[in-house]
């Protein structure tokens, strides 16, 4: 175990907590940013999803991780930040101001939604956002002159700075574009994680009364968190909308919702790896799926094979690694500093009894 | 005439989404879990009568194999309770709605591989055709269904107010602690709750297929049933089953009033709006958290 | 000069009085306990206090302020801090943490701000952190300070309430139990941090606390309650011998 000696309170403020760790982050950067040469173009392609999916993730654990509000309907913002995205885009708006200003409207929009959502509390939040989700897909159709209804809709040129980002003619250009966003938005992550917002979104997520009797303002406080969570998840959206290059209401069905939540469970609650991770897993299931039904030699593709997948996966990770992957790398890590002096109860989870959230 | 036609056809629709709202306040009332599959034990209700019943696969008279529908799906909800949902008990709600939601995704592919992913129908007693009087033409399954749904109901009070079961049932459900200290074995309760809302839903399930066909995607009515629950209020049993037949009624009379592709959001745009203005649903009374 | 007064303050619950026309004044710098059987309203006037209740009638002012006319969250700006009996921290987050959301009142930068991580941020964080490090070190709380409040004894939690409290600068601390549920060396030590509080701090306590030892030791005045209203008011020997007093705890000759 490596030992901190703190010397100024900036020990506690900057992003990493030593050397080491700014030199591990270092490194994978450089991997990220080396990636287009080490493979493929189809990967290339897998991993630039991967960061979409990641994206939308970390819009979703600012709400679900860390402040503690279950959304199945954030498909919603998805849908939202890609129209508007695209719509100003053909409005004449250049792609670098259409992009951040989809996710800032969704992000007022969603704000807006909030102000009454949020007096709603776990399942009812979960089930009135479920709700907006499918509303948001019946809507798509409905309002077909803007949206293009069930046709759906094809994404203009991306054009920045007079480069045209193209999915097939420069897949690397794309690979970039969205590895920029991810960074952005994780930094942006990472501040509000190591300043008074981001402490007040875990005080309202672990106890809503003293949150109150120490300032914290538990609506404005809330509607914040959702607004700037459907903010990131809007220009995730936004990025799945033009990878796709045609997308319709069956791009952002409510199922998508339910994935995303699933993915950061997966990757870990709480955590800016766990989204990440949730991401990688999600991407790279449907592949590997097909590598093992392949392997085995049956050609038929089986209906609900792979959600059912997901669904075990996911019951398997709540009943034995409710922290998720990150959980369990945490558990690993610890367990090798220690080597051999960590004992197998130390992470054993505490025996709790049920706190009642239910209020009648 | 047209309006009556309606109505039983919509109260039938709504019992069905009662039925299955009233599982899922079960569980929720006495262990404070949300079982997001309940519309998928509906479907997997009716695919095991189903599997009893259908001469193309046991072919076993109906009356017969009703006990045996009860038994595997009230041991089903058992287990499932003991094995996987004790294990998350008093963890924080998303993990219980992602267990659930996934069990729902495993129990629809489940059934696709059994019973295929082509609609079935159910050989059911209560699929007798229709009645015609007149312009009036009225759906015989529509009527058994509501008629049954009644009859369940009123056992269902019955149990709760005079089995002792019931009775331990109500007061799990009102204050775990005091229920634990006064001797009521509060985990076999709950395997009991589980146990009741499987065969609540084999009940639904039943009554869903004999209205048309069954297939694994069926359970996808939960969603609108969720909409039920809520309007209803989440923590009340007529609760439900009153929301159930609010989004059953409020359906045909939306696809027959209002222009196309506005009926289908019908429920979910009155559920939003009952959270909005009845946070609680439009049966409830609601008490604050004590400090 | 009395810092909190309430006057005339009722509460009801449905048919039951929770408090009766309660009356009294904590004077700047001083301790002061509220004492009762369990139930006589003492921790509801917590409650008032921190606006979670609203009286149904009489008034309540801080510091000349009228605090009704504030909701709970804005209760602290005015410098009034709490904790709660039955300990209400931020269980998935660290000690530390814990203690800067303490700070929460005294931010001045905006979100915005924050996800940018400009100078002025990074400058409120270091005053933030060096006020809380002073908390930290006044309550021996160092061994913790990176743990998360899930895995730790109760005992410190009940001292990381305080401190969470303390580092919001209050010039009110209401402590609710203080000593509940503590050990006799945890309860000497808590003894010693009223004082402290008290003395080096300049900050006035408000507690509800059951263990007479303790109140006689640190209190200035003591207010015994019953059934929502007030018994005796006055020094602890005063109120720890005064008949009506004696006769709530002791049960009353009939009830026997």
């Amino acid at each position: 175990m490596r030992i901190h000696f703190k010397t100024s309170y900036d020990h506690d403020i900057r992003l990493f907590q030593d050397g080491w760790q700014a030199f591990l982050y270092t490194a994978l950067l450089a991997l990220m940013v080396a990636l287009p040469f080490l493979i493929d173009d189809f990967f290339l392609g897998e991993a630039t999803n991967v960061l979409i999916w990641a994206t939308c993730g970390l819009g979703l654990m600012l709400l679900t991780g860390q402040t503690g509000q279950a959304s199945l309907g954030h498909s919603a913002f998805m849908a939202l930040g890609c129209y508007t995205c695209v719509l100003l885009m053909e409005a004449g708006v250049p792609f670098i101001l259409a992009f951040p200003l989809g996710g800032v409207i969704t992000g007022v929009i969603g704000a807006l939604i909030a102000i009454p959502a949020l007096k709603l509390h776990g399942v009812y939040l979960a089930i009135a956002t479920l709700a907006l989700a499918i509303l948001t897909d019946d809507l798509i159709v409905m309002l077909e002159p803007w949206t293009g209804g069930v046709g759906g809709k094809n994404a203009p040129p991306i054009i920045v700075f007079g480069l045209e980002i193209n999915r097939w003619s420069s897949p690397v250009a794309w690979y970039y574009m969205a590895l920029v966003v991810v960074l952005i938005v994780t930094l942006f992550y990472r501040n509000l994680l190591r300043a008074p917002m981001g402490r007040a979104f875990a005080a309202v997520r672990d106890s809503e009364i003293s949150a109150q009797a120490m300032g914290v303002n538990i609506s404005r406080t809330k509607t914040l968190a959702f607004g700037l969570s459907a903010g990131i998840t809007g220009l995730g959206g936004a990025l799945m909308g033009l990878f796709s290059e045609i997308f319709n209401n069956e791009t952002f069905t409510f199922i998508i919702s339910i994935q995303l939540l699933m993915m950061i469970v997966v990757g870990g609650l709480g955590f800016i790896h766990g989204a990440f991770l949730g991401a990688i897993v999600i991407a790279f299931l449907p592949q590997f799926l097909s590598i093992v039904s392949d392997s085995m030699g049956s050609n038929v593709a089986i209906p609900g094979l792979e959600t059912a997948v997901f669904g075990v996966i996911m019951i398997l990770f709540i009943l034995f690694e409710p922290m998720g992957l990150y959980g369990r790398w945490l558990k690993i890590r610890t367990f090798l500093e220690l080597f051999p002096f960590a004992r197998k109860d130390m992470f054993r989870r505490q025996k709790s009894y049920l706190k009642t959230e239910r209020l009648r | 005439m047209e309006v009556l036609q309606l109505l039983i056809s919509g109260m039938a629709n709504g019992c069905v989404y009662g039925l299955v709202a009233l599982g899922f306040v079960l569980i929720y009332k006495a262990t404070e879990a949300v079982n997001f599959a309940q519309g998928d034990f509906m479907m997997l209700g009716a695919f095991v009568t189903l599997g009893f019943v259908n001469p193309e696969f046991m072919g076993i008279p109906f009356w017969l194999a009703l006990p045996l529908v009860f038994l595997v799906m009230g041991t089903f909800g058992y287990l499932l309770d003991v094995i996987v949902l004790r294990a998350v008990f008093g963890q924080n709600q998303v993990a219980v709605i992602i267990l659930t939601i996934s069990l729902g995704f495993v129990l629809r592919f489940v059934a696709g591989l059994i019973w295929g992913h082509e609609p079935l129908s159910l050989h059911s007693p209560l699929a007798l055709g229709d009645l015609r009087m007149g312009e009036l033409v009225l759906g015989m399954a529509d009527v058994a269904i509501i008629i049954t749904t009644f009859v369940l109901t009123l056992l269902l009070w019955q149990f709760f107010q005079r089995t002792k079961i019931g009775l331990a049932m109500q007061a799990a459900s009102q204050n775990q602690m005091a229920a634990y200290y006064m001797g009521i074995p509060v985990k076999r309760i709950h395997g009991l709750v589980w146990a009741l809302a499987g065969i609540v839903a084999a009940v639904a399930g039943i009554l869903y297929a004999s209205k048309g066909a069954i297939d694994p995607n069926a359970g996808f009515i939960g969603i609108k049933a969720f909409a039920a629950a809520v309007i209803g209020g989440f923590g009340s049993l007529p609760g439900a089953l009153m929301g159930g037949l609010i989004v059953g009624i409020i359906e045909p009379f939306a696809a027959r009033y209002l222009p196309p592709g506005y009926s289908q959001i019908a429920p979910y745009a009155l559920l939003i709006g009952v959270l909005l203005f009845r946070p609680h649903g439009l049966f409830a009374q609601v008490r604050v958290k004590k400090v | 000069m009395s810092l909190l007064t309430l006057e005339n303050v009722t509460l009801k619950f449905g048919g039951l009085t929770a408090v009766n026309k309660l009356s009294m004044d904590v004077k700047e710098g001083e301790v002061f306990a509220l004492v009762g059987p369990n139930g006589a309203g003492k921790s509801t006037v917590f409650n008032l206090i921190s606006r979670f209740y609203t009286p149904f009638e009489g008034k309540i002012t801080f510091d000349g302020q009228d605090l009704l006319k504030l909701p709970p969250d804005e209760v602290p700006s005015l410098g009034i801090a709490r904790t709660f009996q039955n300990i209400e921290l931020f269980d998935q987050a660290t000690v530390l943490d814990n203690l800067l959301v303490g700070r929460h009142r005294l931010r001045k930068t905006n979100l915005v701000e924050q996800m940018l991580h400009l100078p002025s941020v990074r400058r409120e964080e270091r005053e933030h952190r060096a006020a809380v490090e002073e908390v930290i070190d006044f309550l021996d709380l160092q061994p913790y300070r990176n743990k998360r409040i899930a895995g730790l004894p109760y005992g410190v939690r009940k001292v990381v309430e305080v401190g969470r409290a303390l580092a919001s600068k209050p010039r009110l601390l209401l402590l609710d139990e203080p000593a509940s549920g503590l050990s006799v060396e945890e309860t000497q030590n808590m003894r010693w941090w009223i004082d402290d509080i008290r003395r080096h701090m300049g900050i006035t306590v408000l507690m509800v606390e059951h263990d007479m030892g303790l109140v006689s030791k640190v209190c200035d005045r003591v207010l015994a309650l019953a059934d929502g209203a007030k018994l005796a008011e006055g020094t602890p020997e005063e109120v720890q011998n005064h008949p009506a007093v004696i006769s709530a705890y002791l049960g009353t000759g009939d009830a026997a």
